[in-house]
């Protein structure tokens, strides 16, 4: 038989570095990183993108992406992506924040890059919970769940319900696309890295500002086995949180 | 070279232009709501992006993604506005990030007042932020110098890959003058080989701020103290800006700088018609601070005077400068403007 030419139809990404994630077991964040670098790759754009990032356990990223990056304040990666995307209009630029870091601090930056729509794509990691700092309340936390400052459960009465941010963000008119999607389970990570595409592509044709949300597995904080976090998400946060592509307007 | 009548806060907008800046960021505040509104008309014009943030806080940090791209970015404010950026001035002197940012001071602590004063001088040179960082502060006294200062200040700036601080206030941001807008030449500058540009695929990608040039986490603070501590030498030797008036026989010494500068030099050319033999040093580097020089002309005076439009805050520079020395007293004034005749009157209750 001939030697046949030998087709790459799996492998890591040439965007991600190979360097062993050091998250904890079960985190969402590996999955995550993942579906971005082969959407990077299959752009072909690894020279071109920059990514930034917020502060969180994203800020831990910088050794997974074969990519410039830029480390931010918390909250302020949307007003940095700002700064550089004006003056770098042909980069490809994407920030990479927690809910905490997205959702409360840095609400306000959010809300005014998608108000102004600002060409860059949001990548949010929604764990309903600040990991990093050891597991405490963020906006996204659901009602009745136990963090180490809500130990009685998280109560409306005074903490809140669960703020739904891309549905806020939905509204804004700067904001082309917007899409809550998962890494649960396979079909999930199939729109997840579908939605990721569309909304690279709706950045890179110039027509506004994009964002995914993405629900993520935290077993560390959530305390429970990584397995059981899966179900977590599917039973828990996808009836608060419900996936599917919240805003397209590209194309138009 | 003609000239032209421009207020302080457009020859800020003037001197970065004119100094190949790009990127403003602002936010209105007054007294310096002409820069953003200049930028807004004029950096369009010269190919540039003006941006209006949604606040304080967010503009410090678009300044700083410019600034990741190795671009000249601006950024101007005011007392309570920079009061806000802090943290971001923080952030960008840790990357070691160059740029521009001006405080045209208003007044007090809080939200203040939009009169002018000299208030935020500590703020301004002994940190502002937290961490332990440096940057440049450079204080001009008339629109002239503002202009001038403006581009010196993108040069110093990428020279060192530092902040350079700008310090004005309300009465320099609004006076008229007729200035010449000359282009200042600029010595070489090393190449901005850690912008984070994009790799394209010819390089080992680069990150900002943390783990720059190969430290470990572990080391990396205290290499940034050592790098801030010789960093400071170097300015100390390199980059002091000040100016004497009639300092060479002296008997009575005042220090002052900016708008109360300018006001001083009127009344010491009163009070030396009248035989009394003033003079003045007036830092232009707030930091790196004339300490050698302030010592020397505290030591042979007679008398010292630090006039200031404050309780007395750079005073605090002029008394370490001193190391002991000389007989420096205090005059400031907030609220009110000083006069020619308020700041001749302290000179000749000093000469009595």
């Amino acid at each position: 038989m001939e030697a046949a030419a030998k087709t790459k139809v799996f492998g890591k990404p040439d965007t991600l570095t190979g360097v062993p994630y050091y998250y904890c077991p079960g985190c969402g964040h590996s999955l995550i990183h993942r579906l971005v670098c082969e959407v990077i790759d299959e752009f072909g754009m690894a020279g071109d993108t920059v990514a930034i990032f917020g502060v969180g356990c994203s800020c831990v990223s910088y050794p997974f992406f074969n990519l410039d990056w830029i480390y931010t304040l918390h909250g302020r990666a949307p007003a940095v992506a700002t700064g550089f995307k004006r003056s770098m209009p042909d980069t490809l630029v994407f920030t990479y924040q927690g809910d905490g870091d997205l959702g409360s601090i840095g609400i306000a930056e959010i809300i005014h890059a998608a108000h102004r729509g600002e060409k860059f794509t949001t990548i949010f990691v929604n764990n309903a919970n600040y990991g990093m700092t050891g597991g405490q309340m963020a906006p996204t936390t659901l009602e009745g769940q136990i963090t180490t400052t809500t130990p009685e459960g998280r109560d409306p009465a005074h903490c809140g319900s669960p703020l739904k941010i891309s549905e806020m963000l939905a509204t804004i008119d700067g904001a082309k696309y917007v899409a809550r999607q998962s890494v649960h389970d396979y079909k999930s990570l199939v729109a997840t890295r579908k939605s990721i595409k569309k909304a690279f592509e709706v950045q890179l044709a110039g027509e506004g500002f994009s964002i995914v949300e993405i629900l993520s597995q935290c077993p560390t904080n959530w305390k429970i086995e990584p397995v059981d976090s899966c179900a977590w998400i599917e039973e828990n946060m996808m009836p608060v949180f419900p996936l599917g592509i919240l805003k397209d307007e590209s194309g138009g | 070279m003609e000239s032209e009548l421009v207020s302080g806060n457009e020859a800020l907008g003037y001197g970065a232009i004119t100094a190949g800046c790009k990127y403003y960021f602002g936010y209105p505040i007054t007294p310096q709501n002409e820069v953003p509104e200049f930028m807004s008309r004029e950096m369009p014009k010269a190919g540039g992006i003006f941006v209006q943030a949604e606040s304080e806080v967010a503009a410090i940090n678009m300044i700083y993604g410019a600034a990741c791209a190795g671009k000249r970015a601006l950024i101007t404010s005011s007392s309570t506005g920079i009061s806000l950026m802090q943290e971001g001035i923080s952030a960008l002197a840790a990357a070691q990030l160059p740029c521009v940012v001006v405080n045209v001071m208003r007044e007090g602590p809080g939200g203040g007042g939009i009169g002018p004063s000299q208030l935020d001088y500590l703020q301004a040179t002994k940190g502002g932020g937290h961490g332990g960082y440096i940057k440049m502060v450079l204080a001009p006294s008339t629109v002239q110098e503002i202009f001038d200062l403006m581009q010196t200040s993108f040069y110093l700036a990428d020279k060192y890959r530092l902040v350079i601080l700008m310090l004005t206030d309300a009465i320099l941001g609004q006076m008229l003058e007729p200035i010449e807008m000359k282009r200042i030449p600029e010595g070489d500058l090393p190449p901005k080989d850690w912008a984070t540009t994009g790799h394209k695929n010819q390089r080992e990608p680069r990150m900002i701020p943390i783990l720059l040039k190969g430290y470990t986490p572990i080391n990396y603070f205290q290499a940034y103290q050592d790098e801030a501590a010789e960093l400071n030498s170097l300015l100390q030797k390199e980059e002091l800006r000040f100016e004497e008036t009639t300092t060479e026989d002296a008997e009575y010494l005042l220090v002052a700088y900016g708008s109360t500068a300018r006001i001083a030099r009127s009344a010491i050319e009163q009070a030396r018609g009248e035989g009394i033999k003033v003079g003045m040093m007036r830092p232009i580097t707030l930091f790196p601070f004339p300490y050698q020089r302030t010592k020397e002309l505290v030591s042979a005076a007679g008398k010292t005077l630090v006039v200031e439009a404050s309780g007395g805050q750079m005073i605090e520079d002029v008394r370490l400068a001193a190391e002991g020395q000389g007989d420096i007293s205090f005059y400031g004034k907030v609220g009110t403007v000083f006069t020619p005749i308020d700041i001749y009157d302290e000179i000749v209750k000093l000469a009595s």
